[in-house]
């Protein structure tokens, strides 16, 4: 069975179009003030692969980028009309990408450095929600640069360091020469509290090949479980969330868990296993088919009403009757899903989804996920 | 429409080819001109093309007597029909961001939140708007400038001391134009809809239902109509009395490829038409008539559209660099 006609991902989805080719590829660049980020650039720009750059900068920042075609953005953020309160897009940055489009063969790939304050969604929501934005470019990945040194302090008292660890496709975890190593495995653990899936390098200096950091196509349905191998693995622990990591005080009560797994997890590997206080990852699989019937209304009711909280969601769905897998992923409230593949005859039909985002209730989603199943 | 209803021009268009984006075409008298994004200026064949920008052309304007165009290097340049430029305007290398052409040499442009208005006299008066605007749009008669922006447009007298007068409307505002008769401010949004005031008393008008955004707005000679790009035909929306709250528009030329460019005869209610796809049609009021002008060229969108100042000859180009003349049989 096809997905039932109608039941498109949601009203907000604009039309997919399935074929990338042709379009020039965006990597976003965020990471807090001081992390990096101007350093990432500019080895970028310098190595020798006879690539060409268009490089988006905000105006405010310091401007020590040496590149042929740099232009200054004023990350001026609205909010669409449509009905979708967390729907907010860079309306500098369409037209800037509007205008850069006109120049035939001037560059082959965009980059966006965003301020150290910025909110990664709404660079990304540009890309899904403006329909010419959308048929020229599309976006390749969001790269955090976290300082070694600072990224736990920052995560505490800036809200927006925490938004661009969750939202991340790639961190670099930068400067590991300034921390010890006990530092640096307490760091990783509290990223990886945050964002288990991102692909994670250590560098100092931002020294990592580019193809670490470019051409990721993490935005590509196709190319979701290329990136993630270990994506429709089973990995149920990290779904209990009432974990803090607070600094207790005397009169604090809660029941305090030391939680230092030594499992050996795809991703965490021997790292403590911290869970943040206010952003979590909420991974939920189901061991065979779900029904689209009831999984389509489900996920769109469910970003509706809750897609302010929901930083990133992907999924990967045995659809029943359905020979090819439905993959889907989404930023907030918009949602981009496809069918891809065949499920190969070796593979077993398991149905799995995961979420990023602001005091996910863990359980409703489980609920409401498992409800679905065929 | 189908092929064989079609009457074709095909046969009285001259092909032109430019390589490059076509941002505008236009005509000083007889002669055509084109604008193109890599910075080049093509005013008559024979002659090299004009090159007054370091850069980039971002943006153009352009009436019978001058082109204006902000590049990338931050410069606002007037071109004359002999070839003789000038700086209007210098803004350190940021983007300029919009320009348009009013009454008496004067000449508008924005560049960031900043709006500058420049009478014919070279007197510049600046205004801060909330928001980057968008597009920028002078009134038929008067010294007043028009700016959309988010949240609706500002319209202001860059020579008076009075306060700008606002318009509002949630939602971001890209291009905007006055009604020619001076009694309507039209913008279109990001939300694929246009928005109208009554300047009379700031009534709203919404005119929605296109697939996709407005770019291109032409109104007809008589005033009545305007014509907006958006949608898998021109939609015309009636202008007469108290415009078109409660009026169903027009939908002319009606084709599977998306309206990109529309351009009104100056002198007949005929509608150049220019689709995604590269397909230019003509379509007259009277009879519904549509007539071919180009059949896809190179398949990409048409990008500029423009008749001369007697609807004798179409000018026209492509996001690619193809583009055409059509001139029409007497």
């Amino acid at each position: 069975m096809a997905v039932p006609e109608g039941l498109t991902m949601t009203a907000t989805t604009p039309a997919h179009t399935p074929a990338p080719a042709g379009k020039i590829p965006v990597t976003v660049l965020t990471g807090y003030l001081g992390a990096g980020k101007t350093t990432l650039l500019n080895r970028i720009l310098s190595e020798p692969h006879g690539k060409k750059y268009a490089v988006i900068v905000n105006e405010f920042g310091e401007i020590g980028i040496d590149n042929d075609l740099v232009v200054g953005a004023d990350e001026e953020i609205f909010e669409m009309n449509n009905g979708c309160i967390c729907c907010t897009v860079r309306g500098d940055l369409i037209r800037i990408i509007e205008n850069l489009m006109k120049r035939k063969g001037r560059f082959d790939a965009i980059i966006v450095e965003t301020t150290g304050l910025a909110d990664p969604a709404p660079v990304a929501q540009t890309f899904f929600v403006d329909q010419d934005v959308q048929d020229k470019a599309r976006l390749d990945a969001v790269v955090t640069v976290a300082d070694a040194k600072w990224l736990a302090a920052r995560l505490k008292d800036a809200p927006e360091a925490k938004n661009q660890i969750a939202f991340a496709d790639v961190i670099l975890l930068n400067k590991t020469d300034l921390v010890t190593p006990a530092e640096l495995r307490e760091v990783e653990a509290r990223i990886r509290g945050i964002n288990p899936y991102a692909t994670l390098h250590k560098t100092q200096k931002c020294a990592v090949p580019l193809d670490a950091v470019l051409g990721r196509g993490a935005f590509d349905l196709e190319r979701i479980l290329e990136i993630e191998p270990a994506f429709l693995e089973k990995d149920d622990h990290d779904h209990h969330h009432d974990h803090d990591d607070h600094e207790c005080g005397p009169g604090c009560s809660h029941g305090h868990h030391d939680h230092s797994h030594d499992h050996a997890h795809h991703h965490h590997g021997g790292l403590k296993h911290y869970h943040d206080e206010h952003i979590q990852s909420v991974s939920i699989s189901h061991d065979g088919d779900v029904d689209p019937e009831k999984f389509m209304p489900w996920i769109n009711d469910l970003v509706q009403k809750e897609g302010p909280s929901i930083l990133r969601s992907k999924g990967i769905l045995a659809f029943l009757k359905e020979p090819k897998r439905f993959v889907f992923q989404g930023v907030h409230m918009i949602l981009d899903g496809d069918l891809q593949r065949d499920w190969k005859n070796d593979e077993k039909r398991v149905s799995r989804i995961v979420f990023i985002g602001r005091d996910l209730d863990a359980e409703a989603l489980r609920a409401g996920f498992l409800a679905c199943a065929a | 429409m189908s092929n064989a209803q079609i009457q074709t021009l095909t046969d009285r268009v001259t092909t032109l080819a430019f390589d490059q984006h076509v941002l505008k075409a236009g005509f000083f008298g007889e002669q055509p001109f084109f604008v193109l994004a890599d910075g080049a200026i093509h005013l008559g064949r024979e002659k090299p093309a004009l090159r007054p920008h370091d850069d980039a052309i971002l943006v153009v304007a352009a009436d019978q007597s001058r082109v204006v165009t902000g590049g990338d290097d931050g410069k606002v340049i007037e071109t004359q029909p002999d070839g003789t430029t000038h700086i209007l305007g210098d803004e350190k290398g940021r983007w300029i961001d919009a320009v348009t052409l009013g009454p008496d040499g004067s000449v508008a442009w924005s560049v960031g939140k900043t709006v500058r208005a420049r009478d014919g006299k070279g007197k510049i008066r600046d205004l801060t708007v909330p928001s980057t605007p968008q597009g920028l749009g002078f009134a038929p008669k008067g010294y007043r400038l028009a700016i959309a922006h988010i949240d609706g447009a500002t319209a202001w007298f860059p020579n008076m001391d009075a306060a700008p007068e606002k318009f509002d409307w949630k939602g971001p505002h890209l291009d905007i134009t006055f009604s020619p008769d001076n009694r309507f401010l039209v913008t279109s949004m990001q939300e694929n809809q246009l928005h109208g005031w009554r300047l009379s008393d700031k009534g709203h008008m919404r005119m929605s239902g296109y697939p996709g955004k407005t770019r291109s707005f032409a109104w007809s000679y008589d005033g009545l109509w305007l014509a907006t790009s958006g949608a898998e035909a021109a939609i015309v929306w009636p202008f007469a009395k108290d415009g078109p709250t409660g009026k169903a528009p027009r939908e002319c030329g009606i084709r599977p490829a998306r309206v990109s460019q529309v351009a009104f005869h100056p002198k007949a209610l005929v509608l150049a038409i220019g689709y995604e796809d590269g397909w230019v049609i003509l379509v007259r009021f009277t009879d519904a008539a549509e007539l071919l002008v180009r059949a896809g060229g190179d398949g990409t969108p048409i990008t500029a559209l423009a008749w001369d100042k007697d609807g004798k000859r179409l000018a026209f180009g492509s996001e690619s660099g193809g583009g055409g003349l059509l001139t029409l049989p007497v």
